[in-house]
């Protein structure tokens, strides 16, 4: 690559990063400025102010906020853990094994993957009513593994079908039972493609608004999404967008250590050296 | 260690075509048999049936005496080395080698014991610690030996474990795998589609076509003594000549010239009209280098050279020859089958190398006619074949085998024998 193309290369990354990137840099910022200072017309605050931030962690907000954040933790990590345990048998069954319906369980979970979550939330929305699941953790959780079981079995089984079958006839060979060559070959191999399911499928849930607005009433089950529309500013004639602001940095700050934490898991080629010379 | 008794196995795939057709085979406690064949031939479909990775539709398996038709790969207690080896990725060597110990529950310091033996065994000493991304193709290669003789299995299967390393690697692993086979004098079942490890590796080779066996024999006896037209192509490289050639008398009429049959040959051939005659490249040889004695052993015929390789140490020349179109497309078809691509008619004849017969010019060739086969070109059959020297020649195999194992068993050198007395 001549120096000129890499100027051109560099320059073009750059545009695409600062295009992803100034809305984020919008809400830090904005999280940092006082209400009375969102129309000062500049980027940066006219004054530095942690007020948003202890608003939503002591001062007024927080009774909307930290039960939110506990909800959001415990609804998506339950949700994720069941739905990769559950897709992972699921997906090991689809790669590996020939049964009849194969084709019909993976267009269902597309097909359930592709059913607007808008229109079953009314119905939804009764049925919990009636069986006493509205406003809990249940009742969250349970949707949530609809959005995020479909998009886990297609990841996964797309990683299970990477792994060598003789890997696992390898180990049948060497003494194991179906059981001990799933749990101590295959699983390891299929690692990188959990963790990478596992952290889709809490993304997934973590952004989850309209179930978490529709299905919730209080803070006992009100996850983070749905809090953040709530907000009020401290008075009615406050603008409540810079605590808003101050908690979306808040709950972006998670999936950033999540992703930061697996990255080198998330790189497969795990597999290296299993075969060939 | 056991002997593998094959019943009338047949192996046949949803469509209803037999992989494997009607196989009996019988290998011997401590043999090393050779599973041969084109690609396609089922001879890796018989080697998983064996193991059991492959359900059999219909026949029996007899391992150590024992029906396994129905027993998991676990509980036949083989070990098997696969064509791209199958480590665990993530595991170090050593965890890879004990592997199956640390599945039957073997206390660590026997594992210990065992997988250092094992790595001592295949020079692996230094590697233990790391992974097998890390590896050599020819290490990785040797971990995947170790996990297969670190347990007292049965009886070693191989899926042609030597296909995945270059030229030079493959001849060393070779002699490896022969050494340790001796050594731990363990039945050995070794599938390959290379002839040279066919020849060299085993003590019989089975040689597969399209599902049937066509001939089980000692490397020699498969060598003098095929049975058919597609055994005499397939073992050999470069590859037995096919000439076409009429009977006149007591002499075949060829290309290249009349060749004179001895009297139990020219009484098999006897009547009959149109036939194949197989020659053997090194049956041939320039004329003006043969030795006076041995000239008349054979004819002599001038023949247009097309091409020569020079290889060195030995020399090689290609003469071609017209043949009638049906024979011509048989060989082409036969040759198809054997997995090359033989387009023209012509004669591989392997000459001296000190030789100076040029290419395209005419030269004066020398055809041992001693050796020669005679090949019905419809159905294939050897007609010439002596069954009483190519069961020598196998006989003669199987008591060179006795001796070594009882050679190497005296000498207390088997791994197995060591095993033994450690797990009693």
């Amino acid at each position: 690559m001549s120096s000129r193309e890499k100027t051109w290369w560099w320059i073009g990354g750059l545009l695409i990063v600062v295009y992803c990137l100034f809305p984020i840099a919008w809400i830090v910022s904005l999280s940092f400025k006082a209400p009375s200072d969102i129309a000062n017309g500049q980027f940066l605050p006219s004054q530095f102010t942690w007020r948003n931030y202890s608003d939503i962690f002591t001062g007024t907000a927080s009774d909307l906020f930290l039960p939110a954040l506990r909800n959001s933790f415990g609804i998506c990590l339950i949700a994720t853990a069941i739905s990769c345990i559950l897709a992972m048998f699921a997906a090991y069954a689809i790669a590996r094994l020939d049964f009849p319906g194969k084709t019909l369980i993976l267009s269902t979970a597309l097909g359930v993957a592709i059913f607007p979550v808008i229109s079953i939330v009314t119905p939804l929305f009764n049925v919990w009513r009636q069986i006493g699941l509205y406003d809990t953790w249940l009742g969250l959780i349970i949707p949530y593994l609809s959005l995020t079981l479909p998009i886990s079995i297609w990841t996964m089984s797309a990683f299970f079908r990477e792994i060598p079958w003789e890997m696992e006839q390898a180990a049948q060979v060497d003494g194991a039972t179906t059981w001990q060559a799933f749990r101590k070959v295959i699983v390891p191999l299929a690692a990188p493609g959990v963790f990478t399911t596992a952290i889709i499928a809490f993304f997934i849930a973590w952004n989850d608004f309209v179930y978490g607005i529709s299905l919730t009433s209080t803070s006992a089950s009100r996850p983070v999404p749905a809090a953040l529309g709530l907000f009020s500013g401290a008075s009615q004639f406050e603008d409540p967008t810079t605590v808003t602001a101050a908690a979306a940095v808040v709950v972006t700050i998670p999936v950033v250590v999540l992703v930061l934490l697996f990255q080198r898991r998330i790189v497969a080629g795990l597999t290296n050296g299993a075969v060939k010379g | 260690m056991a002997s593998i008794e094959m019943r009338n196995i047949v192996k046949k795939y949803g469509d209803g075509f037999p992989a494997v057709n009607d196989v009996s085979l019988d290998i011997a406690d401590g043999e090393f048999m050779i599973l041969v064949g084109p690609s396609g031939c089922g001879k890796s479909t018989l080697l998983r049936m064996i193991v059991g990775l492959e359900d059999i539709t219909s026949g029996d398996m007899i391992i150590g005496g024992k029906r396994v038709n129905d027993l998991a790969p676990r509980d036949r207690n083989l070990s098997m080395v696969f064509q791209n080896y199958a480590l665990y990725p993530h595991m170090t060597v050593y965890e890879n080698i004990a592997f199956p110990l640390r599945l039957s529950k073997t206390p660590d310091d026997e594992v210990r014991r065992r997988v250092t033996e094992a790595s001592d065994v295949l020079e692996l000493k230094e590697h233990l610690e790391r992974k097998p991304a890390n590896l050599s193709g020819g290490q990785r290669q040797r971990v995947a030996m170790g996990r297969a003789i670190v347990r007292q299995a049965e009886a070693f299967l191989f899926d042609e474990p030597l296909s995945n390393l270059d030229a030079k690697l493959r001849g060393q692993m070779r002699t490896e795998i022969s050494r340790l086979q001796r050594r731990l004098g363990i039945t050995t079942v070794y599938v390959t589609h290379d002839q040279t490890e066919a020849m060299t590796l085993g003590d019989r080779v089975c040689v597969l076509r399209k599902g049937l066996i066509q001939q089980v024999a000692s490397p020699r006896e498969l060598y003098e003594q095929p049975v058919n037209l597609f055994v005499a192509g397939f073992i050999g490289s470069p590859p037995m000549n096919f000439l076409p050639a009429t009977v006149e008398g007591d002499r075949l009429q060829t290309p290249f010239g009349p060749i004179v049959l001895d009297e139990r040959r020219a009484a098999a051939v006897r009547g009959r009209e149109l036939l194949l005659v197989g020659i053997r490249p090194e049956y041939f040889e320039d004329a003006s280098l043969v030795d006076d004695a041995k000239r008349p052993l054979g004819s002599l015929f001038r023949a247009r050279v097309d091409v020569t390789e020079w290889l060195g140490d030995s020399q090689y020349a290609y003469i071609p020859y017209e043949a009638p179109e049906a024979i011509t497309n048989q060989l082409r078809e036969l040759s198809r089958e054997l997995d090359s691509e033989e387009l023209r008619t012509q004669a591989i004849v392997s000459i001296d190398a000190t030789s100076r017969i040029r290419e395209g010019r005419e030269a004066e060739f020398w055809l041992d006619s001693r050796k020669v086969h005679v090949f019905d070109p419809h159905s294939g059959d050897n007609l010439t074949r002596d069954a009483e020297a190519g069961a020598r020649l196998t006989q003669m195999a199987t008591e060179d085998r006795v001796e070594q194992v009882q050679d190497a068993q005296a000498s207390g050198q088997t791994v197995g024998g060591a095993h033994r007395a450690g797990a009693a």
